[in-house]
């Protein structure tokens, strides 16, 4: 079994929750608890100048001395943009050089612009960032991802916030296998059963928001893709049965009280 | 002088440093970053950096997202 270990730190959890689309700070709070989650990834976004400063912070419900905080780089469309932001954000955090790129491409499918974002990932690697790259689920993009220095590749299940689950699975699983360094899938989780397969593929770990955030009941789905994500990696590891074209019963065919 | 903070444009007194911004503002979150004219102001320079007329003041902290 291999161990999930990024910027030297090893995870138990391999499910990392985005902060996002929660109704308030106490429910943000409650999913990430009911997950047992340990890496949370947020925003990096202007203060609200005039408005009570010391209301509505992030960190003070979810502590950084807690929780691993990933800083990202949503809503940024040019490398430059995803820089500036992961220099702002290492300020912001004391320092800290953890960042989860991506770099869009158009607001409608939010796809990785993955020009710019190799551009990013080798300017940040030489600048000491640890990256947690969010791309396609292009294998050769993930492998040269990988080659540049990421600490994580994280190929998307399918398009931002869609819940379509993992589009291709045969792309992910190549990713897989040509990987040495975490494989995380980030975006596209509708349900537990995502999260689970993600993990069956063999991926290190899931990272999702909309999934649990937008969840009649979100801390209900935290746990419920808590137990999947254990699932999934627990199947993978015990590894699956060969698909057969035929049936094969399972209770032997002899001594049957109906039988000679 | 006239600055833009956060987007917005915004008369400030002259000679004004970081700091006695942040107090102005009444800043009281621990996690946030200050940026003039796209360089970000290390923490130790809040004190001894000063304002200039039509400088590009960011004051970003972290917010929900995914």
């Amino acid at each position: 079994m291999r161990k999930l270990i990024i910027d030297g730190k090893e995870y138990k959890s391999r499910l990392i929750l985005g902060t996002g689309k929660y109704k308030d700070l106490k429910e943000t709070q409650a999913a990430i608890k009911s997950s047992s989650c340990e890496m949370v990834t947020v925003a990096i976004r202007r203060v609200n100048i005039g408005q009570d400063n010391e209301s509505d912070n992030l960190l003070d419900f979810i502590s950084p001395e807690k929780y691993t905080i990933l800083p990202n780089t949503a809503g940024c469309y040019t490398a430059k943009d995803a820089i500036r932001t992961c220099e702002i954000a290492s300020e912001l955090l004391e320092g800290k050089k953890l960042v989860k790129l991506e770099v869009l491409s158009q607001s409608k499918n939010l796809f990785p612009n993955v020009l710019e974002t190799i551009k990013a990932a080798e300017i940040l690697v030489s600048k000491d960032f640890k990256v947690m790259v969010y791309t396609t689920d292009d294998p050769t993009v993930a492998k040269e991802l990988e080659k540049i220095g990421c600490e994580c590749v994280m190929p998307l299940g399918s398009a931002i916030g869609s819940g379509r689950g993992i589009i291709n699975k045969f792309n992910i699983c190549e990713i897989v296998e040509n990987a040495n360094v975490p494989i995380i899938v980030d975006a596209g989780v509708g349900t537990a059963s995502d999260a689970c397969i993600a993990m069956e593929l063999g991926c290190d770990g899931v990272l999702m928001n909309t999934a649990i955030a937008n969840a009649n009941n979100p801390i209900l789905m935290a746990s419920a893709m808590k137990d999947a994500v254990i699932s999934g990696y627990n199947a993978f590891n015990a590894g699956r049965i060969q698909i057969k074209d035929s049936a094969s019963a399972s209770s032997p065919s002899s001594g049957l009280v109906t039988g000679e | 002088m006239k600055v833009l903070l956060n987007n917005k444009s915004t008369f400030l007194d002259d000679g004004l440093t970081i700091k006695s911004l942040l107090n102005q503002i009444d800043m009281k979150q621990k996690y946030f970053a200050v940026e003039v004219n796209e360089q970000i102001v290390p923490k130790s320079n809040y004190d001894i950096f000063l304002i200039k007329e039509g400088d590009k003041i960011e004051i970003v902290t972290a917010i929900g997202g995914g």
